[in-house]
């Protein structure tokens, strides 16, 4: 299934990258912006995923119900996401249609028109959102926690925004985003599908090739200092249920200690071996799980280690079993930790993630749209698609060693921020509505 | 994949093996992965109301423990190998699927074969998962959607299996006792009326030979049958019911009725009203409405459910507490719309074209054939559904979908249930 991804710059610092795959006659176009929440300020925070609702509602040339009906009407799907470190549309097609997508893609990069009365309107969209995730404990509980990990960096914040920043956001400044980020400069395309790339690349050239190039998003030099002693959170909120989470500033994708910590995570949480989104399907043979679920401490663990750009968090999340309490989870979590000192990782907890990490990699592959989401998003956050490729041959060189240093250096307690969900309502009614 | 490529009649091979397993392979080399689906007849429909969540209880016992292995060894082979299995339960069936690399289906066809036919269900796992689940139903009741979406089902079927949940209670789940799974294991499970479809780097005559193997003599001679959910009543007038939940932002709304079965003669009818109404491009017109023109919701979509019993249709939309009549009104309003107006030209052809058109994309990977080839032989749609997909679609009229949205829906009789800072009715 495997065939060759070739990369190419444009004149004005497009990059394209194109991988054919001719298994089903569909195709997925992605544009990805070098943009996200780590780019945002205070009073700007959550502009990111505004902008990205905003380039639905259309140009001059394509109002936003066309759109929707250009792709649907050809049996496609299309969406968009944001995220800390790049903002992305996509559209998976027909093969053979791929081309509306490419045009819709070329002239909403710069024709956007932004309504004040569009912005008026998705302002209550996006509260709305906000309102849906604030609803679940656990989101409320990754906020504080990660705005306390992070007190300098931009990754403080939630995607989403402060709520204080969406109700003041302005027209203005969600146009002045756009304007200064949505340029090809800044911006990857990516094709993978049942085509042919040097027809694709041409007509690629013509759509976007006579866009101003404009400027690369400036880095960011917000950098987070060393944690100097554990951090604690405690979010209270309604239902039963306390949630733990552990939180480790690590370092980002392109660092030499990530493949090693990606194993250490599949290893010790059942986590994806890749250290990619992907999920690593069930965790039961993981040591958290059987410290923790097994013992009847948690009611289910989990590992999340999330390539970035910069330095960001591998957490460890437990859900505390109806009748324990937070302490003695926590406990329990700190004692397994403590027993990677004196019982490291083995060979053979080594031989299975590697082989998850093999499996994983090659059932990546039989999805398009997957397959264009790994190397945008390798190509975002490290600067080449091949961080994405090549990641079993980084992965097979990780050594024992390497991995019980890597637990030795970021899994310490004064790099920790823990987290505590503590429930404080108890619903009455057994579980049924009133 | 043109649609005459698509899996077919030429291209599945269905044979049925001597103890009623009907199995259908469709061999995919483009990938080095095998998916397969599956399902028993075991559904929570038989379940008495005082021990709702049995069948889903019993189903998650399946994996352990066997006469072969226990839980430990069980998921230490699978995560070994980077494969998956899992069993759910389903209101007619138990489903299970597995994916694995094509040299690792061996194993994983081992692990269904010894969770489904030869279980042991250890008592201490039974204490271990019944924890789990009781957590599982407090995180529920703490969930302002899992909560509307459970007030809905009760109050749209009453008296009806649809009308509990599938995931029991507090004092369901508490009370269930060993024997209880083991009875409804005893009495359920078995070959008659199972389905197995396989999909991925296989020849067919190896997986029919393995599935052979591997399946061919399991028995049941005590095996019942499920039956089939009755009708159930549609609402007469507005029934509104409410789940406060004070300490949340905002209120999930849920709203709606039962619908067809899967095997009604205009299922497709509905289906592709149902397109129109909050599925097409960005929710259709309950979406184009909620979202984009009054800006009241994130999310604003509606659902048709099919299956074998009466299923629901349902639109939901999560809102701000003080526009929750407002939406209510709009969604109210749209299905009016449907049933009292045709729709337009160029409404129905280009939710045809969605509908044909993102076909391919279903099938892109082998869990996804695997997934179609077993509901098509589930609902006895025939091999040849996806070579006549397209033509029954586009032979659907104007008239054809408001007779259905006249048939299946009701702006005046229907359940609506919200959960979230609301009052007590």
């Amino acid at each position: 299934m495997s065939s060759t991804t070739t990369k190419t710059r444009l004149g004005n610092g497009l990059t394209v990258i194109l991988k054919e795959m001719h298994h089903a006659p569909v195709a997925t176009f992605m544009v990805w912006y070098r943009v996200g929440s780590r780019n945002e300020l205070p009073g700007h925070t959550g502009v990111s995923h505004w902008v990205e609702h905003m380039m639905f509602k259309g140009t001059p040339q394509i109002p936003g119900d066309l759109m929707e009906r250009m792709i649907s009407r050809e049996g496609g799907h299309w969406n968009a996401f944001t995220w800390l470190d790049y903002t992305a549309y996509y559209e998976t097609m027909p093969s053979n249609r791929i081309d509306i997508a490419l045009r819709l893609e070329a002239d909403r990069m710069v024709n956007t028109i932004m309504t004040p009365d569009e912005v008026e309107s998705e302002r209550t969209v996006i509260l709305s959102e906000r309102s849906m995730y604030e609803n679940q404990p656990r989101f409320l509980l990754d906020e504080e926690l990660t705005a306390a990990a992070f007190r300098v960096h931009p990754y403080h914040h939630e995607v989403i925004g402060d709520v204080v920043d969406l109700q003041t956001m302005t027209r203005d400044m969600l146009f002045e985003h756009y304007r200064r980020h949505y340029v090809p400069a800044n911006a990857i395309a990516v094709v993978v599908g049942d085509f042919d790339t040097s027809q694709i690349l041409s007509q690629i050239t013509e759509l976007f090739g006579s866009i101003p190039a404009g400027e690369e998003t400036t880095i960011v030099r917000r950098e987070e200092p060393a944690q100097l002693g554990e951090r604690r959170v405690v979010v209270n909120g309604p239902g039963d249920t306390a949630y733990l989470t552990f939180a480790y500033h690590v370092p980002g994708a392109t660092h030499p200690d990530y493949p090693a910590l990606s194993l250490l995570n599949a290893a010790l949480a059942g986590g994806s071996s890749l250290g990619m989104f992907s999920g690593g399907g069930s965790n039961r043979s993981s040591r958290l799980y059987k410290a923790l679920v097994n013992t009847e401490f948690a009611a289910g663990v989990g590992g999340s280690l999330t390539p970035t750009i910069d330095p960001f968090l591998y957490t460890l999340s437990a859900v505390v079993r109806s009748g324990r309490t937070l302490p003695e989870v926590e406990s329990a979590l700190e004692a397994e930790l403590d027993r990677l000192a004196t019982e490291p990782i083995t060979q053979v907890e080594l031989a299975k993630a590697l082989k998850r990490a093999r499996a994983q990699f090659i059932m990546a592959g039989e999805s398009i749209s997957g397959q264009a989401q790994l190397l945008g998003a390798a190509e975002a956050t490290t600067g080449d698609y091949r961080w994405f490729e090549s990641v079993l041959e980084r992965l097979n060189e990780v050594t024992l060693d390497d991995i019980e240093r890597v637990g030795r250096r970021y899994l310490q307690r004064r790099n920790r921020t823990t987290g505590w969900y503590e429930p404080t309502i108890d619903n009455e009614g057994g579980g049924r509505p009133a | 994949m043109t649609v005459n490529s698509y899996p077919g009649p030429d291209t599945i091979r269905r044979h049925i093996l001597s103890n009623g397993i009907t199995v259908l392979v469709y061999e995919n080399m483009s990938s080095a992965t095998v998916s397969i689906e599956g399902v028993v007849r075991a559904g929570s429909v038989v379940e008495p109301a005082d021990k709702a969540g049995l069948a889903d209880f019993t189903a998650d016992m399946l994996m352990r423990g066997t006469h072969k292995r226990t839980f430990d060894e069980i998921y230490e082979t699978l995560e070994m190998a980077g494969a998956g299995v899992a069993f759910g339960s389903a209101s007619h069936t138990l489903g299970f699927s597995s994916h694995s690399l094509a040299e690792d289906l061996d194993l994983a066809l081992d692990v269904i074969v010894e969770s489904l036919c030869r279980p042991v269900f250890p008592a201490e796992q039974m204490e271990k998962l019944r924890g789990q689940l009781i957590t599982g139903l407090q995180m529920r009741a703490n969930s302002t959607r899992s909560m509307a979406w459970l007030a809905f089902f009760e109050m749209a079927y009453p008296n009806h299996p649809f009308g509990r949940s599938s995931s029991g209670y507090l004092d369901t789940i508490s009370a269930m006792t060993r024997q209880d799974i083991v009875g409804f294991y005893e009495r359920y499970y078995g070959p008659r009326g199972m389905i197995i479809g396989i999909a991925g780097a296989i020849r067919a005559d190896d997986a029919l030979r393995k599935i052979e193997s591997a399946f061919g003599g399991w028995r049941n001679d005590d095996q019942q049958v499920v039956p089939i959910a009755p009708e159930a009543p549609r609402p007469s007038g507005i029934v509104r019911r409410h789940v406060p939940m004070p300490d949340k932002h905002q209120v999930d709304i849920v709203m709606g009725l039962p619908g067809p079965r899967r095997s009604a003669v205009d299922y497709l009818d509905a289906s592709l009203m149902n397109t129109i109404l909050g599925v097409f491009g960005m929710m259709g017109r309950i979406g184009q409405n909620v979202r984009e023109e009054q800006g009241l919701a994130y999310y604003a979509s509606s659902r048709l459910a099919g299956g074998l019993g009466p299923g629901a249709w349902t639109a939901s939309a999560g809102v701000a507490l003080d526009k929750v009549d407002l939406a209510i009104e709009s969604i109210r309003h749209e299905i009016r719309r449907i049933i009292d107006e045709p729709v337009s030209e160029q409404e129905l052809a280009d939710s045809q074209a969605f509908r044909v058109g993102s076909m391919p994309m279903s099938l892109e990977t082998n869990g996804g054939i695997a997934d179609i080839i077993t509901d098509m032989e589930l609902y006895g749609l025939g091999l040849d559904y996806l070579h006549r997909y397209g033509e029954m679609m586009n032979d659907i009229t104007i008239e054809r979908v408001q007779a259905a949205a006249r048939n299946y829906l009701s702006a005046d009789n229907i359940n609506i249930a919200i959960s979230g800072p609301v009052e007590a009715l």
